[in-house]
């Protein structure tokens, strides 16, 4: 057994070396050097603030902005620190008194019909940073009453805003929803201003 | 389901059939020893080693030194791991001051980690330093996955020689897989990772300030070094707690297609690589067939399951339409994500980029049931191959009690020994996973840890111990696995499932080796034909699946009927 012992501890220490250090810290330098915008996390600043990330989803509870998906993330949804997904199964009456909390209070906000599926479950992270584009379609009405914008203006902004399919097979349509809550702030088009 | 779904699934079976045969010629060439595209690179690195180490290349082990040589190199690899864990508040590069992993977490992770197996009991970003992440985690990612193929190709020489002692070097084998293999990939695919926005860093964080004006901490790290090893190797351990369903390990839909083609490629490859070695390339084929019609079958299945989405919910005023997006990622949807979940389980990855506890019965069943098959689906680099191998070796001696005829597998002749030492591999799944659900679906303090009440709380327990000893790591995570009871019998099914599994396939490669190749004649049954592929599906179905059903009738398919008639828990 001994003469095992020796390949087994220099082999253990010698890979230790070339993977578990030169080979993160050669992927690091060259992706700083080549993409630190991606590296770093593909941050969003505004006037110099970093208010996000692009691949990340925030809270919105405001009426002025368009909302999330349910998170499952605690101890407040949408902690970026600690992802999370509910984890309950589909059988779970903790999951049924969650899902029917949270279409009446989609309900509440104006959503009528059928919710779409996305509103009301949390995602797999908790940090999804999408939405159904019909999820954002039923909160058009919402956002522009809040914003006294007109429905058509706003409907325009959700539709720059959605992302389709990559070559028109790969992924599902969504809308990233800062980066459209982002854009509303940035379109600048308040009431006051256009009447 | 939509043709939209069913072409995303179809594209990346495609891009793996289109790597199958380069990837496997490549490590055909790498493991006969001769030198490569990267020996320039790594030749240097390589003799160094050796050097260090004392070992003679040229020198072939038998197949008890090399399987000596194999458990001497995981308890090392164990040890190490154990140690970075439990010192990792005073060791460096520990910018959010975690304190060390507790002794029952830490042999559970150890374990986890040098088995392949990866099942996380912890929430990485919240529990790991940079440190354990990368001199601990990643190194076992790495080798690991090359110990797999290393396992992996002793069995093959098996088959590829005639009538010698020995089965190759466990310390070479172990050095070329990472050097040559799995290092050249993983740089690759983990600087595409970082084009497509997974981050690399050694910022613990950044604070962010909302549109709304509060404050969001954003957990960063060398993400994509990490992940692009932990598809290689079929590991599927998370950097952060939910795995690749977090946006920074699979931002898009491209990066998803990336993570599930970089798991499945490797393990692909190798069955190539064992018909190019035993010089019959229609073999290697026939075991990629078998896997891929499994692959496919199971993939509908839970995608059709999914889709239909969850009638309880569906009756509150859900729209059905998207499916059942509960624990689910808008941008990955129904078909990707049923995608996902099958490659990962008929591999031993483990990663998941959804949570499998809240798919429905069927949906969660599928993934549970790919395991349980023995994970040969193509398995886990190199385990993956020893395994199917292994039902090769029943399915052949099946066909020969049918005719009356000595079995025997590409002119080898099977004999009791090897028999003997199949039944026993493939006797471990069960009593691990059965043994260990049973007895912890009685003791209360074990039932406690259960997340939701009713089948679904069988299922829990029954997946958990299946992981473990399948060596897969991916989990109905409502069970609080972190508990004493929960990671000291974890890890002993992820140990069995390993080394009880490993060790008699390493002796039937010894006996194999020893004997004689004889070659085909008449009353030889062919092992390269469709109906050796349909008696082999049948062998994995009956003799992998069925010893499961009951324990599955109590679970998932409870769960799923209560489901339909809306009975909740």
């Amino acid at each position: 057994m001994f003469n095992q012992l020796r390949p087994a501890l220099v082999l253990t220490l010698g890979l230790t070396a070339i993977t578990g250090l030169a080979y993160p810290l050669v992927i690091t330098g060259t992706a700083q050097a080549l993409m630190p915008a991606e590296a770093n996390g593909s941050l969003i600043r505004k006037d110099g603030v970093v208010i996000g990330s692009a691949l990340i989803g925030q809270s919105f509870a405001s009426e002025k902005y368009f909302w999330p998906r349910p998170s499952a993330t605690g101890p407040e949804p949408y902690n970026a620190s600690a992802s999370s997904g509910s984890n309950l199964g589909t059988t779970s009456f903790k999951l049924k008194d969650r899902v029917a909390a949270d279409i009446d209070r989609l309900r509440a906000a104006g959503l009528a019909g059928e919710i779409p599926a996305d509103a009301g479950t949390a995602s797999g992270s908790g940090l999804d940073p999408h939405i159904s584009p019909e999820f954002a379609r039923d909160q058009i009405a919402r956002v522009a009453k809040a914003r006294g914008l007109s429905e058509a203006d706003v409907r325009g902004i959700v539709e720059r805003a959605t992302q389709g399919r990559l070559f028109g097979v790969i992924g599902e349509p969504r809308v990233n929803v800062l980066e459209l809550n982002l854009a509303l702030d940035g379109s600048r088009t308040s009431a006051s201003s256009r009447r | 389901m939509t043709v939209i779904g069913w072409l995303q699934i179809s594209l990346l079976f495609l891009a793996v059939l289109a790597v199958v045969k380069p990837l496997g010629l490549y490590m055909a060439q790498v493991f006969s020893g001769g030198r490569n595209v990267f020996s320039p690179i790594f030749g240097p690195v390589e003799r160094g080693l050796y050097a260090a180490a004392g070992v003679d290349p040229a020198k072939e082990q038998g197949w008890l030194a090399y399987t000596l040589s194999m458990l001497a190199f995981s308890l090392a690899g164990f040890a190490t791991l154990y140690a970075i864990l439990r010192l990792q508040a005073w060791l460096p590069l520990n910018p959010q001051g975690f304190g060390s992993v507790p002794p029952d977490l830490a042999f559970n992770t150890a374990v986890s980690f040098v088995t392949n197996t990866n099942w996380q009991n912890y929430a990485g970003e919240t529990t790991m330093s940079h440190l354990s992440q990368m001199l601990g985690l990643t190194v076992q990612n790495f080798v690991s996955a090359a110990s797999g193929i290393a396992m992996a190709l002793a069995l093959t020489r098996a088959f590829a020689r005639s009538a010698v002692s020995t089965v190759g070097n466990f310390w070479v084998d172990l050095t070329r897989a990472t050097l040559y293999v799995l290092l050249p990939l993983a740089i690759v695919v983990a600087l595409a990772f970082v084009a497509m926005g997974l981050p690399q860093t050694f910022h613990a964080s950044v604070t962010a300030t909302t549109l709304e004006g509060a404050q969001q901490s954003i957990a960063l790290g060398p993400v994509a070094s990490q992940e692009a090893i932990k598809q290689l190797g079929t590991n599927g351990g998370g950097f952060f707690n939910v795995n690749a369903a977090h946006p920074f390990e699979n931002p898009t839909a491209l990066s998803n297609y990336l993570n599930i083609f970089a798991m499945l490629s490797v393990s692909a490859a190798l069955l190539y690589t064992f018909g190019q070695f035993v010089g019959n390339r229609r073999q290697g084929w026939a075991f990629i067939a078998v896997t891929f019609a499994f692959l496919i079958a199971s993939a509908g299945v839970v995608y059709w399951a999914e889709a239909a989405g969850n009638p309880i919910l569906t009756a509150l005023g859900l729209d059905p339409a998207l499916g059942n997006m509960e624990g689910k990622e808008v941008r990955f949807g129904q078909a990707m994500t049923a995608l996902y979940a099958t490659v990962t389980t008929g591999l031993s990855d483990g990663g998941v980029n959804g949570m499998h506890g809240s798919f429905t019965g069927l949906g969660g069943l599928v993934p549970m049931f790919l395991i349980q098959l023995g994970e040969v689906l193509p398995g886990g680099v190199g385990s993956g191959l020893y395994g199917m191998v292994v039902f090769a070796i029943l399915a052949v001696f099946v066909a020969g009690l049918m005719v009356g005829r000595t079995p025997e597998l590409l002119g080898k002749k099977i004999g009791s020994r090897e028999m003997k030492y199949a039944m026993f591999a493939v006797l471990i799944l069960p009593l691990a996973i059965l043994g260990f659900t049973a007895i912890s679906a009685v003791l209360p303090f074990a039932v406690a840890s259960v997340g939701t009440a009713g089948p679904h709380g069988l299922s829990e327990v029954l997946y958990a111990f299946t992981s473990a000893a399948g060596n897969n790591g991916s989990a109905f995570g409502g069970l609080t696995g972190n508990t004493p009871w929960y990671n000291t019998t974890l890890g002993i099914a992820m140990l069995l499932g390993r080394f009880a599994y490993a060790v008699p396939v390493l002796a039937i490669a010894g006996s194999i080796a020893a004997k004689t190749r004889v070659p085909a004649s008449k009353g030889t049954f062919p092992t390269d034909t469709p109906l050796f592929v349909g008696l082999l599906i049948g062998i994995i179905l009956i003799l992998g699946g069925l010893q499961f059903f009951p324990a599955l009738a109590l679970g998932p398919i409870i769960e799923h009927l209560a489901m339909l008639s809306g009975q909740t828990f």
